[in-house]
């Protein structure tokens, strides 16, 4: 049964090659008003999964459009992201997405590759 | 957790000789939940159960158009403080204002229950929240009250609960009545304790009952510096996560006896404040009928000054916290 | 239902049980056995005042009566919503009551919680919801806060709300509702066999030590996680 107000759920999958080392479940953030948690762990996966829940409804095309340049940016595999939003900006939710990947590590040679975090 | 870094290492160049103290410079009511707990227990220490991983967030949530968080807005475990083995719990003030939901009370209830079997050398709450979680009405209301049954079955087997409160949110309704069972509480000058907030009281009795807007007068009624001043706080201490980590330590090991004489000494102090108080709601007067020496200026004086004032009343020693 | 009738439902026109303002206390016997009485009346908003004087009754019954069982009659719009309880410190004092119930129960003297009127929040919490079980009379209202002050505070509109009451457990006031939740214990039958009184025999004589509520709310099917989530907090490893 789908509430007539409630939370609009997003998935996303992303094509990615960059594998992290194998790491516990993290997580960034806070579900506070203009702001979201981010719960990022290891899945099986071939690119990045992202799933969020968000309490403003209607702005699929810019979480699109965020969570792509992401993506483009760090390329993740074997990752996944859960998202708990309470109408963060863009700017916030990118921080909380660096913050979520600013915890993973790499094996010695994919880490030369891409560093631009 | 980069400023906090930065911060650290800020007081190690500054400090010559001594280290800085865990945790030292570090606001807690500007923390998260999660960061003040980091940095209050020994490092690395926390080890956390039932983690957001786990999923168990809030049923009821949804229903409302309100998004729930991985945790129910609070982290639980076990962790050591300077050693010792204890549990742990820490509220999400941002998250429903910390209010309790079913979930959220059951990890509270589940780890007080734990500690009755387990036996830690204590169990601290890092408490910050608004109550129940009206979004949960009934469910909440329930679980605050298994909460407050909980803590009660510890002091009764002389396990020590102390709630730490310093948050923005201040600890309130039926947490605030949870934190008042607990063997010890430890409020900073920004912390709150009490029952209902001065919005609800304003919206039902009107703003010359409390004006909601009027800081300085929220504060004077239900902030740290009076609830110590009138022996219903064990110690008054800066917002500072050193400075609670500190106070926690020092009053760890010293449960609150759940007998008839621990019982009647409270319910002599309580009685005796109600009895000494002048007409009217003004926390001055209260306190100068108390013995606070120029009550007047309380408000100005920061802890470490305050600390000298408070009455030596037999009762305060005796029947406070 | 008036206090003065329920008593007299219970025990007969010979019982002590007196009113003192929103004040209930006095001693009344059940089947010749002494059982101290108190609690509220009027819709009470319990301030320090009141807290203070319930705790006191407790904390005389514990020195002066080893083993009475205690009785403990809840109507009230929950707690004082005024700046000189909270001066007081009302949680603090609301806190005290609790204890002295938990004393009076580790002493062996049986608690039992009964909302013959109303229940709200606050003065809930500390009454009924303290004692070792809390039953209802089947026309007791029991919530956490009214409808227009929930909205104000959640931001909810005031009709979403009502619809929600209508017949979703966790927003409705029926005492049924806390019944399936594991809130209130069982629901008094006047019309059964030895009616009130009887239900009041049967109530004392099975109170539970440990609180139950979850594993109830669990079984009743009102309530399902609270129970499985203690339950995983116990095993975790």
């Amino acid at each position: 049964m789908t509430p007539a107000v409630g939370t609009e759920t997003l998935q996303f999958d992303f094509p990615g090659e960059r594998r992290p080392l194998p790491f516990e479940p993290v997580l960034v953030g806070v579900v506070g008003s203009g702001n979201l948690e981010i719960l990022i762990e290891p899945a099986e996966t071939a690119g990045c999964r992202i799933t969020l829940d968000t309490s403003a409804r209607g702005f699929g095309a810019i979480w699109a459009a965020v969570l792509g340049d992401f993506q483009q940016r760090h390329r993740l595999a074997g990752v996944a992201l859960a998202m708990n939003d309470m109408g963060a900006t863009p700017a916030v939710v990118s921080l909380r997405l660096d913050q979520a990947v600013a915890h993973l590590r790499w094996p010695a040679a994919a880490a030369a590759v891409g560093e631009g975090e | 957790m980069n400023a906090m870094n930065a911060m650290n290492d800020m007081n190690a160049m500054n400090a010559e000789n001594t280290p800085p103290a865990r945790g030292q410079g570090l606001s807690w009511a500007e923390c998260s939940a999660r960061e003040r707990l980091a940095a209050f227990v020994d490092e690395g220490s926390f080890h956390e159960w039932l983690p957001p991983a786990a999923r168990l967030s809030s049923p009821h949530l949804a229903l409302l158009g309100v998004p729930a968080a991985f945790d129910d807005g609070v982290a639980i475990g076990r962790a050591t403080l300077g050693g010792h083995a204890v549990f742990v719990a820490a509220q999400e003030g941002e998250f429903m204002g910390g209010g309790v939901g079913e979930v959220h009370g059951a990890k509270l209830t589940g780890l007080l229950q734990r500690a009755l079997r387990d036996r830690p050398a204590a169990v601290l709450l890092l408490a910050e929240s608004g109550g129940v979680r009206l979004h949960e009405a009934n469910a909440g209301l329930i679980a605050v009250s298994e909460v407050m049954r909980a803590v009660l079955a510890l002091r009764v087997a002389g396990i020590p609960v102390l709630a730490l409160i310093g948050g923005a949110n201040g600890c309130f309704g039926g947490m605030g009545i949870v934190a008042a069972c607990c063997d010890r509480v430890i409020l900073s000058d920004i912390g709150r304790h009490a029952m209902s907030g001065p919005e609800v009281i304003e919206a039902s009795h009107g703003v010359d009952e409390f004006d909601a807007r009027d800081r300085a007068l929220v504060w004077r009624t239900t902030g740290g510096k009076h609830r110590w001043l009138c022996g219903d706080a064990t110690a008054l201490v800066e917002d500072d996560v050193a400075a609670f980590r500190a106070a926690a330590l020092h009053w760890l090991a010293a449960p609150r006896a759940l007998d008839l004489a621990t019982l009647e000494v409270e319910h002599a102090l309580l009685a005796d404040r109600l009895q000494r108080c002048p007409p009217g709601a003004e926390a001055p007067p209260l306190w100068a009928a108390l013995g606070v020496p120029d009550a007047a200026r309380v408000p100005d004086l920061d802890a470490d000054e305050l600390r000298q004032r408070r009455p030596a009343l037999d009762l305060i020693r005796q029947g406070g916290f | 239902m008036l206090w003065q009738d329920l008593c007299t439902a219970l025990f007969g026109a010979e019982h002590a049980v007196q009113a003192d303002g929103d004040f209930i206390c006095g001693e009344a016997r059940l089947d010749g056995r002494p059982i101290t009485v108190f609690g509220s009346t009027n819709h009470a908003a319990v301030g320090v005042e009141l807290a203070l004087r319930q705790a006191r009754v407790v904390l005389d019954t514990v020195a002066a009566h080893p083993g009475r069982p205690l009785l403990l009659l809840v109507d009230t719009q929950g707690q004082a919503l005024r700046r000189r309880d909270e001066l007081l410190g009302i949680h603090r004092a609301m806190a005290h009551l609790g204890s002295c119930v938990e004393l009076a129960r580790r002493q062996g003297h049986p608690v039992l919680g009964l909302v013959y009127d109303q229940a709200l929040s606050g003065g809930f919490i500390t009454s009924g919801l303290i004692a070792d079980a809390c039953d209802a009379l089947p026309e007791a209202e029991i919530r956490v806060m009214r409808i227009p002050a929930m909205a104000r505070v959640t931001k909810i509109a005031e009709d979403r709300l009502q619809a929600l009451s209508a017949d979703n457990p966790v927003f409705a006031p029926g005492v049924g509702n806390y019944v399936a939740m594991g809130g209130v214990r069982r629901l008094w039958d006047a019309q059964a066999p030895g009616g009130l009184a009887q239900a009041l025999r049967d109530a004392l004589a099975d109170l539970p030590l440990q609180d139950e509520r979850a594993r109830l709310g669990a079984e009743r099917g009102g309530r399902r996680l609270a129970a499985s989530v203690i339950d995983r907090v116990l095993a975790a490893p």
